[in-house]
């Protein structure tokens, strides 16, 4: 569905995407990991047309989208940080996505889901970090797009909320959409992830499954799995 | 564009900061009208403080609501939107928002002062309108500067620097020019340096539009002698309004290559 065709971006003298490849995102869950700078959130940026890349190409489904909006409709994205209008309520906040975003959904059933029946009238500024980022969850999962972006999806939420991301993320894999994650957790990617796509000096270094790492690294668990190819790429 | 227009415009509307400077220029209408006690009188004092006050208030809302509403504008980038539309949307909600704390918050003691009963209130009108188009003019200034500095700090500090020029550096630098070719036909060079600093042109086009002309000494005259009174208002709306299209058609085209 998306395929990536040698991206080069660079901010000034820092070369951060270094014609990146990527064969082909279809359904199912993917991974991008990578250390700190490794062009993890550039990628991202560029796949959602918040960073222009200096050259390359992004195809989905066939159709270059560098220098489009229109096809920003089938993506669902949830930003790492989540800070909206400090003054608008919750509600107001959901609706304003409603009116941009056509086909809209999921949203009572989410906002039960994570209990934010309470906060709905609140300001946003008023609420705590965690119930800002159930927002966030909100906002990002009430449409009904194929392509899902997940900007660190985990941050400040209690456990109880956490496991009922994952059985959002689950359920929308199950309707056979793509779902790129990026996280720190590892465990969390370990436990969703179909396939990892590991990114360093802003290249492909490793796409495959979970397993397939595992065995390359020969190293039992994904987080020294990880570590390992980092390590090695230190020395 | 309408729909980001909306939402920017009701948040800035519940903001604190909206009531307080809705609340400043409630003071200062009451305290002009109660000190001078004569609507023209006031209407002359308020000019001098709207065409200061209001280039450095949209000068600072305008960089600081960029730099707070940057993760908001992350998220509305990774929608079904063009660039355009939610950089114009946030920055008419700021703009129109800033403009009717000042229309509200003075017009209120000038209505109660019966401005309506006088034959000030075309003065007055047009002095708000001034005020406005000075607030959209450096709302907009400040809202390119702080697009391409990426560091809050310096952006709010570049903007402010920006308004210092205009407001007061300008007219020192003009000043000097003046006294150092003082031997030399000045005229036309001071009516060409006031185009380029819309801090000069708007109080040039409310002293026209007062009949004031003597207050302003010399480009003032030199104005009202070269155009005419409805000639020179003509002339100098028609540059305000320029000084509005040009940095927004310049938010337009900085936002349309910038990297998020």
């Amino acid at each position: 569905m998306i395929i990536i065709n040698n991206l080069h971006k660079s901010f000034g003298a820092l070369k951060v995407l270094d014609g990146l490849n990527v064969k082909a995102l279809d359904k199912g869950i993917f991974a991008v990991l990578g250390p700190n700078g490794s062009g993890k959130t550039t990628l991202i940026k560029c796949i959602l047309g918040m960073v222009i890349p200096n050259s390359g190409s992004i195809k989905f489904n066939g159709k270059e989208v560098i220098g489009e909006w229109e096809y920003r409709k089938i993506i669902s994205y949830m930003p790492q940080i989540a800070n909206f209008p400090p003054n608008l309520k919750v509600i107001e906040l959901i609706e304003m996505i409603k009116t941009i975003r056509p086909g809209v959904t999921f949203d009572k059933k989410l906002i039960e889901v994570f209990g934010l029946d309470d906060s709905l009238e609140k300001k946003f500024s008023n609420l705590s970090g965690g119930t800002k980022q159930k927002v966030n969850i909100v906002l990002t999962f009430m449409s009904d797009s194929p392509l899902i972006i997940l900007d660190e999806p985990t941050t400040g939420l209690d456990p109880l909320a956490l496991i009922e991301l994952k059985k959002l993320i689950m359920e929308e894999k199950k309707k056979g959409k793509t779902i790129i994650i990026t996280s720190h957790i590892m465990s969390f990617i370990e436990e969703i992830s179909d396939e990892i796509v590991f990114l360093l000096e802003g290249e492909i270094f490793f796409n495959g499954s979970v397993e397939s790492l595992k065995e390359k690294t020969k190293e039992q668990n994904l987080e020294h799995a990880i570590a390992n190819i980092i390590q090695s790429s230190n020395d | 564009m309408i729909k980001i227009l909306k939402y920017s415009f009701y948040d800035l509307m519940r903001s604190k900061w909206s009531y307080i400077y809705f609340f400043f220029y409630l003071l200062l209408g009451f305290v002009l009208l109660f000190l001078n006690n004569n609507l023209s009188k006031s209407i002359i004092t308020l000019m001098n403080v709207i065409v200061v006050l209001t280039p450095l208030i949209g000068t600072i809302f305008g960089a600081m609501y960029y730099y707070n509403s940057k993760e908001f504008v992350e998220l509305l980038l990774a929608q079904p939107l063009k660039r355009r539309t939610i950089f114009l949307g946030q920055f008419l909600g700021l703009a129109i928002s800033l403009s009717l704390s000042l229309v509200a918050g003075l017009g209120i003691p000038f209505l109660s002062y019966g401005i309506f009963m006088s034959s000030d209130i075309f003065d007055f009108i047009s002095i708000l309108i001034v005020g406005g188009v000075l607030t959209f003019i450096f709302t907009a200034i400040s809202y390119n500067i702080a697009l391409v500095n990426e560091d809050k700090i310096k952006g709010i500090g570049f903007a402010i620097l920006a308004w210092l020029f205009m407001a007061v550096i300008y007219d020192g630098l003009f000043l000097i020019s003046l006294v150092v070719f003082e031997e030399y036909p000045l005229e036309y060079f001071a009516l060409g340096v006031s185009v380029f600093n819309p801090i000069d042109l708007s109080r040039i086009l409310i002293i026209l539009k007062l009949d004031i002309s003597a207050l302003l000494g010399y480009t003032g005259a030199v104005l009202q002698n070269f155009f005419g009174t409805s000639v020179g208002m003509f002339t100098t709306s028609s540059l305000l309004l320029l000084w509005v299209i040009l940095p927004i058609q310049n938010i337009i085209s900085k936002s349309k290559k910038k990297d998020f």
